[in-house]
């Protein structure tokens, strides 16, 4: 099996530069039925994506195949595209809001496709999903389509995401609202790869982009969870000098970096790499030396973003480099601990990021797969139930990660270990932390939030959960 | 036993309900309303535990209003209980000592 290859064109030495969305969707040979992508670094701050669409429609283009890296509650415009014909297929990581409901409750024909950031550069990379037109928001740009992610107006840090799809997609056209002097370098988007560029006023709004700093969670339920994490993290081998780890988002999962710290100080052990989605705290330990080297697919707020235009050892990193199973090492190969946050639970370990109880869509797969798989210790963070809904339950109600890739659950009344993990186990139950089984902590869950009546699905599939190497792993029906 | 007036309890904070109670001017039976977070899994079960609670005080044609953000049972019960006393007037009044706990 090889690489899919892109279209090779040459520059005719024509300037890139398009006065508007309509004549790039126009130049690029967009027709209805092909297949098109975003990049979701703008979070909620997206303009780039309702706007391209919306051209699109206007040009009576339809059918096509949308297959943004992720997707926010500001992509709700798209439910009146799917009901338009304007949108047939979607492939993401996630969805939330209304956009999200409308495809739980069962509008769209064909179920989307839920992937994880690693398994969506292998589909990419291996031509499983070939991308005709890439449109890429960047916060800056030249004229040949050098781009950055920290620019005048908008500041995302790291285009991880957006790489692959410069690299694979046959036509690129960057959107961008700063357009500086040739060359804009550092360039995480190079010239080569770009077909044209649209400058317009806002490709999105800076304050749903990334926010000024992460802020830690007072929450005393979060915190106890992350101490007791970051004390199953010292207590193990892997903890030593030139360690590495990843944390996810999520109020435990984040702190967890701040007990760690502590914990790294006192013992005088340094950590050779961290991996993620990062923040402002890993930031901190870069710049005092208590972490060497940063990996950055996705910048989660602007400490972090500046981060990677100043700090040397602050890494840019594409989806592939990330998690991409199929290729001779992904950095989360490399993880000796991975932090994860969950939505459910259950007795077999298996994972739920991605369905509410009510069975709706309200999460994204993102890397959670990936690095579950790829680290030597996979620790989840979860609240044994949050307002009356239990988050340890008998059975997940949508499988992201297999309970075969997780080692730990940590809970806020107990922690619970893999019975496969026995070297884990015996190493645990050495020390004062409350090690009970994943039974018990079922078994507790519902003495205090009651029994949950179990909620009804209807026949027809609304969206298939890829596992990162392409296996269907789960699916979601209609609710009922 | 009929309320002496309107009454209520509770917040719309989450893991909290708020329990309004007034009398039903039209019928002789309680009436239940509830919006709940939880509806698909615990919608029954919450207007159960509230009626199990209106008929242990012997209440009768009461309109119960509810808005529950994912309250547990205790706080059900407490905010039920409360709404009543302070609807038969007899808040503040509460023997600590012989509450029963379930």
């Amino acid at each position: 099996m090889r690489k899919h290859g892109k279209q090779i064109k040459i520059y005719d030495n024509k300037s890139k530069m398009v006065p508007s969305l309509e004549e790039a969707i126009r130049k690029s040979g967009l027709k209805s039925g092909m297949t098109i992508s975003f990049h979701h670094h703008f979070r909620e701050g997206d303009y780039t994506t309702n706007l391209v669409l919306k051209h699109i429609a206007a040009l009576g283009i339809r059918d096509l195949t949308i297959i943004p890296s992720s997707l926010s509650k500001v992509h709700e415009p798209l439910i009146e595209l799917i009901k338009a014909g304007v949108i047939k297929e979607i492939h993401t990581s996630g969805m939330r809001g209304k956009l999200a409901e409308f495809i739980s409750e069962g509008h769209m024909e064909k179920p989307i496709i839920i992937r994880s950031h690693g398994g969506r550069a292998r589909a990419i990379e291996a031509g499983e999903v070939k991308i005709d037109v890439a449109f890429l928001a960047v916060p800056r740009c030249d004229e040949m389509g050098n781009a950055s992610g920290n620019g005048e107006h908008t500041t995302c840090g790291s285009l991880g995401y957006a790489m692959v799809d410069a690299e694979y997609a046959d036509t690129v056209i960057l959107v961008t609202d700063d357009l500086c002097e040739y060359p804009n370098m550092p360039a995480s988007i190079k010239q080569q790869q770009v077909d044209y560029i649209v400058k317009i006023d806002e490709i999105g709004d800076p304050e749903g982009i990334a926010s000024g700093a992460t802020r830690y969670t007072k929450n005393p339920k979060e915190l106890k969870i992350a101490e007791y994490a970051s004390r199953v993290i010292t207590a193990l081998p892997e903890y030593k000098e030139g360690f590495s780890f990843q944390t996810g988002s999520g109020g435990a999962s984040l702190a967890v970096t701040r007990y760690l710290r502590e914990a790294m100080i006192k013992d005088g052990i340094k950590a050779g790499f961290a991996l993620g989605g990062i923040t402002q705290p890993m930031v901190d330990l870069l710049e005092e030396g208590y972490v060497k080297h940063l990996f950055d697919v996705q910048s989660f707020d602007l400490v972090a973003a500046a981060s990677i235009a100043k700090n040397a050892n602050h890494h840019e990193i594409s989806a592939s480099e990330y998690a991409n199973p199929s290729n001779l090492g992904c950095v989360a190969s490399k993880l000796d601990f991975v932090i994860l946050s969950a939505l459910e639970v259950d007795k077999a370990f298996n994972v739920n990021v991605m369905t509410g109880s009510d069975g709706v869509i309200m999460g994204a797969s993102g890397g959670h797969c990936d690095t579950a798989q790829s680290a030597k210790n996979t620790i989840i963070v979860a609240p044994l139930y949050r307002g009356r809904l239990a988050t340890v339950i008998e059975k997940v109600t949508t499988i992201i990660t297999p309970g075969n890739t997780v080692d730990v659950l940590v809970t806020e009344r107990g922690i619970a270990i893999n019975p496969q993990r026995t070297d884990l186990i015996e190493l645990l139950s050495k020390t004062n932390l409350p090690i009970v089984s994943i039974e018990a902590l079922v078994k507790q869950a519902e003495q205090i939030v009651g029994k949950a009546a179990p909620i009804s699905f209807e026949e027809q599939v609304v969206a298939i959960i890829e596992y990162r190497d392409g296996s269907v792993l789960d699916r979601i029906y209609k609710r009922g | 036993m009929k309320l002496k007036k309107e009454a209520s309890a509770g917040t719309m904070d989450s893991c909290d309900i708020n329990i309004r109670l007034e009398n039903n001017p039209l019928g002789t039976t309680n009436e239940i309303h509830l919006k709940s977070i939880v509806e698909k899994q615990y919608g029954d079960h919450i207007r159960n535990l509230i009626s199990q609670v209106i008929d242990k005080y012997g209440l009768e044609s009461v309109v119960v209003n509810a808005v529950d953000r994912g309250a547990l049972d205790c706080t059900i019960k407490a905010r039920v209980e409360s709404a009543i006393q302070r609807g038969l007037d007899q808040a503040h009044t509460l023997e600590w000592s012989v509450v029963h706990h379930e």
